[in-house]
């Protein structure tokens, strides 16, 4: 846990009046909404659908108790009473109003909350592994680069009217839970041959209309470049890139049109005329920034404690330890997963109570830490193996403890045609009824890892292109029909997934989805072949004739 | 459009040289980059000042040259969202060491006076009244300050290592 | 870039403007009163284009009180009352599709 500083608590202060002015000038008519739009953009609130949605910053995804319940005070005193974890490790509230927001703001702001940046064209949360800091085989913890890039690129005087958003992510480990290579910036942290801490750096990823996997510009970046060199980047993009289409604006754009190479070399030449930079990172501001993370002070316990041999005849117990709690690189510790996925419910919401109690629970079993992962779902962190029977029972009672993640009924969705007013179909009843169609748990753990995606319209946000099962809403004459993609991936092996037909009805999605499955399971070579693995084996063909067969 | 310089409305004492219209004999005068360029040494010949308006669609190595014999460089911000003009003022102040007065022009708003200064920027043809009168108070808005520019401020991770310095110095 | 009020507007039958309200971002309809009403049956209904770009200009002119104007299909039933004229304004009008608790 990063702790703020004097320094960090007076920008955010200072940002806070900031916005109170700006709002009260929109209110009394001084500003125009026109002039206006971009600066409540740039505090993360949108116009949607119904009301204002109000984008909470959860820098790499680590938040404190005291952090969550001051989360849910905003959702029961400003919103409905339940907020939406979103696939960047941020919340929304969806009801806020804006004359309310500069006090939600303050309030917010006293627990070293903010909304900087988390719309608008410029530099958004950098996000990371929701691991990050106790996976196992680590390089190091990259959310201290993170930080560092997060101090970076907030309120940076010359990238604050970039072309388009830009979104950076890291990640440390080998399997890469942060999907660096479909983020404008992705950062791969590892060691040289020499052993110094450095980076991959990784451009032009994204989704949306013209989905583009990232390419490497440069396979090593040591750690005290990192920040002159991502300065590169930003002034060639923001110079470059495209300012007179929306829709070629972000930096996967420019990197295609120019071509990796010169892309690459306009970045070295930007670079090698910095020199050396203010921005260079002597050690000693990096192991500063690494002294305000806070570890726990882990006792030392065994591997396999008795309160754990103990709750192993209870089945249901079992099914969720197997599913939800992964090995932690501390003994006898372990990383556990909450599923906001229940069966029937919008996945990625949490309500108020639900916020205060993991809060609680994060004081009692998780040294008050939790992470936001950018499958919509949260992790307690740092939980001793022994505390993890009385951990699910608390689960269990607040309705968090579903036994599917990384499941066929762990959805990643979009707000879509409910919430937002970008989108052109509905993607939430979409995944409420799937969840209700693979609501067995047997039947969901013999199909074995599965990740659906969904997404409302074309900008992704549900991430449906590197959906292993991606589903993407759109209209044909005032109807919503979906488009189902099979075989993408968002790890380190990212793909797109490929197009399996025709666009389908509303009413006809989850039995086309359960075709699929059963495809799958008639097709895959042996149990533990993933879906994934079988698509990529077969290719979509025989998929498609199944589900198409009787279409 | 009042113009700003330290931090208050001041009188401009460059006349905007219009498309086609004859150079003044005397004054300072701001003329558009592509006819500055059909014959530099003719006009910096003149007696009065000369201040050159670059488009944010340009790169800046034609200007480079000249900067030691400019006593302006105008920058333009067509619509406020439109950054360029940021990096451009970047690299005038910072990489090419210009010290003469360096002005935003275009579409420029209160909101974005922080970041203008800071980018280098220090004469302002600000867009409304009301926002020329609140320069002074809006550059403070901000003290803490995350990145370094050619502003000179101390940045917070500076100030952050002067802080344990002193502290260590002080045992 | 065409600025909204000159941009050419087809409607394809009867018509309303709608927007959200600046303060809390409630929906709001374009009255025939020259203001707004949180009510679609209190929307001004129009049925040529020059109509609804008409509407549109006056409630674009409300730059305080509204955000985001646009002009939306409406279902006149025989009996008068106006309905949502597709998904997007039955979903503004009614509310979220879907059960917030899992069911």
């Amino acid at each position: 846990m990063y702790a703020y500083d004097e320094l960090d608590r007076t920008l955010i202060n200072e940002r806070v009046s900031e916005f109170r002015d700006q709002v009260k000038r929109r209110l009394s008519g001084e500003l125009t909404e026109d002039e206006f739009k971009m600066l409540r953009l740039q505090n993360g609130v949108y116009l949607q659908l119904h009301a204002y949605m109000f984008r909470v910053a959860i820098p790499y995804g680590t938040l404190s108790s005291k952090q969550l319940r001051r989360l849910a005070h905003v959702a029961r005193r400003y919103d409905r009473g339940y907020g939406h974890f979103t696939t960047r490790q941020n919340i929304q509230f969806n009801w806020i109003k804006l004359a309310e927001l500069p006090d939600a703001l303050a309030e917010l702001a006293e627990v070293g909350i903010h909304a900087m940046q988390t719309s608008g064209n410029n530099m958004r949360n950098v996000t990371s592994d929701q691991w990050a800091g106790v996976a196992p085989g680590e390089v190091e913890d990259p959310r201290i680069w993170s930080e560092i890039l997060r101090q970076h690129t907030t309120l940076h005087p010359e990238f604050s009217f970039l072309p388009r958003k830009f979104k950076i992510a890291i990640t440390a480990s080998e399997h890469d839970r942060a999907a660096i290579k479909v983020h404008d910036i992705g950062l791969r942290l590892h060691k040289n041959a020499d052993g110094e801490t450095g980076f991959e750096v990784l451009v032009g990823g994204g989704l949306g209309r013209t989905p583009f996997i990232a390419k490497t510009i440069k396979p090593y970046v040591a750690g005290r470049d990192i920040l002159s060199y991502v300065e590169a980047i930003l002034r060639v993009y923001n110079q470059y890139g495209r300012r007179d289409n929306i829709y070629k604006a972000r930096i996967k754009i420019l990197v295609h049109e120019l071509g990796i190479e010169k892309f690459s070399r306009e970045v070295e030449e930007e670079w090698k005329q910095m020199g050396h930079s203010a921005l260079t990172l002597d050690h000693s501001v990096v192991e500063e920034v690494r002294s305000r993370f806070s570890y726990p002070a882990y006792e030392k316990l065994p591997h396999m404690p008795d309160e754990l041999k103990q709750a192993a005849h209870d089945p249901s117990f079992e099914r969720w330890r197997k599913n939800s709690v992964a090995p932690h690189k501390v003994q006898g510790y372990s990383i556990v997963t909450l599923s906001l996925k229940p069966v029937g419910g919008p996945p990625g919401d949490a309500t108020a109570e639900q916020m205060d109690v993991v809060a609680d629970l994060a004081d009692k079993y998780s040294f008050g830490e939790i992470r936001v992962g950018h499958e919509q779902n949260l992790v307690l962190p740092h939980v001793a193996k022994r505390d993890l029977p009385q951990l699910w029972k608390a689960l269990d009672r607040i309705g968090l403890a579903t036994p599917n993640i990384n499941l066929v009924t762990d959805i990643i969705a979009c707000p879509g045609l409910d919430y937002c007013s970008l989108a052109n179909a509905r993607s939430i009843p979409i995944a409420q009824e799937l969840t209700r169609r693979f609501a067995n748990h047997d039947t969901a753990e013999m199909i074995g890892r599965l990740h659906i995606n969904i997404s409302g319209c074309i900008n992704a946000c549900g991430h449906h292109h590197v959906g292993h099962i991606g589903i993407l809403g759109v209209e044909k004459n005032g109807e919503e029909f979906y488009q189902i993609t099979i075989g993408g991936r968002a790890d380190e092996n990212a793909q797109m997934g490929a197009l399996i037909g025709p666009a389908v009805p509303y009413a006809e999605v989850a039995d086309v989805i359960e075709d699929i499955v059963e495809a799958y399971l008639a097709l895959r070579d042996r149990p533990e072949e993933l879906f994934v693995d079988t698509v990529k084996r077969l290719g979509v063909e025989p998929f498609k004739e199944r589900v198409y067969a009787t279409r | 459009m009042p113009l700003v310089k330290q931090g208050r409305i001041t009188t401009d004492l460059f006349v905007h040289v219009i498309d086609g219209a004859e150079l003044p004999d005397d004054g300072a005068i701001l003329i558009p980059a592509t006819r500055f360029l059909e014959d530099p040494e003719a006009v910096l010949k003149r007696t009065g000042k000369v201040g050159v308006i670059w488009p944010n669609n340009r790169d800046l190595d034609d200007l480079v040259p000249y900067l030691d014999r400019l006593a302006a460089v105008a920058l333009v911000f067509p619509s406020f969202r439109d950054g360029r003009a940021y990096s451009q003022a970047r690299l005038l102040r910072e990489r090419h060491g210009y010290d003469g007065e360096m002005r935003a022009t275009g579409q420029v708003l209160r909101d974005q006076f922080v970041f203008m200064s800071r980018a280098g920027f220090d004469a302002f043809e600000v867009k409304k009244d009301a926002d020329a009168d609140a320069f002074a108070e809006t550059v403070k808005r901000y003290s803490v300050f995350y990145q370094p520019t050619g502003d000179g401020r101390v940045t917070a991770l500076n100030r952050r290592m002067q802080l344990r310095h002193s502290e260590s110095a002080g045992q | 870039m065409t600025s909204p009020l000159q941009q050419k507007i087809k409607i394809t039958g009867p018509s309303m403007v709608t927007a959200n309200r600046t303060s809390d971002g409630i929906v709001i309809y374009r009255t025939a009163q020259q203001g707004w009403s949180a009510s679609l049956s209190d929307a001004a209904i129009v049925r040529t284009s020059d109509e609804a770009r008409a509407l549109l200009n006056e409630a674009n002119a409300d730059d305080v009180g509204a955000v985001g104007a646009y002009i939306a299909p409406v279902e006149v039933k025989d009996s008068g009352e106006i309905k949502p004229g597709n998904l997007r304004e039955r979903i503004r009008s009614k509310g979220l599709t879907i059960d917030l608790l899992p069911a």
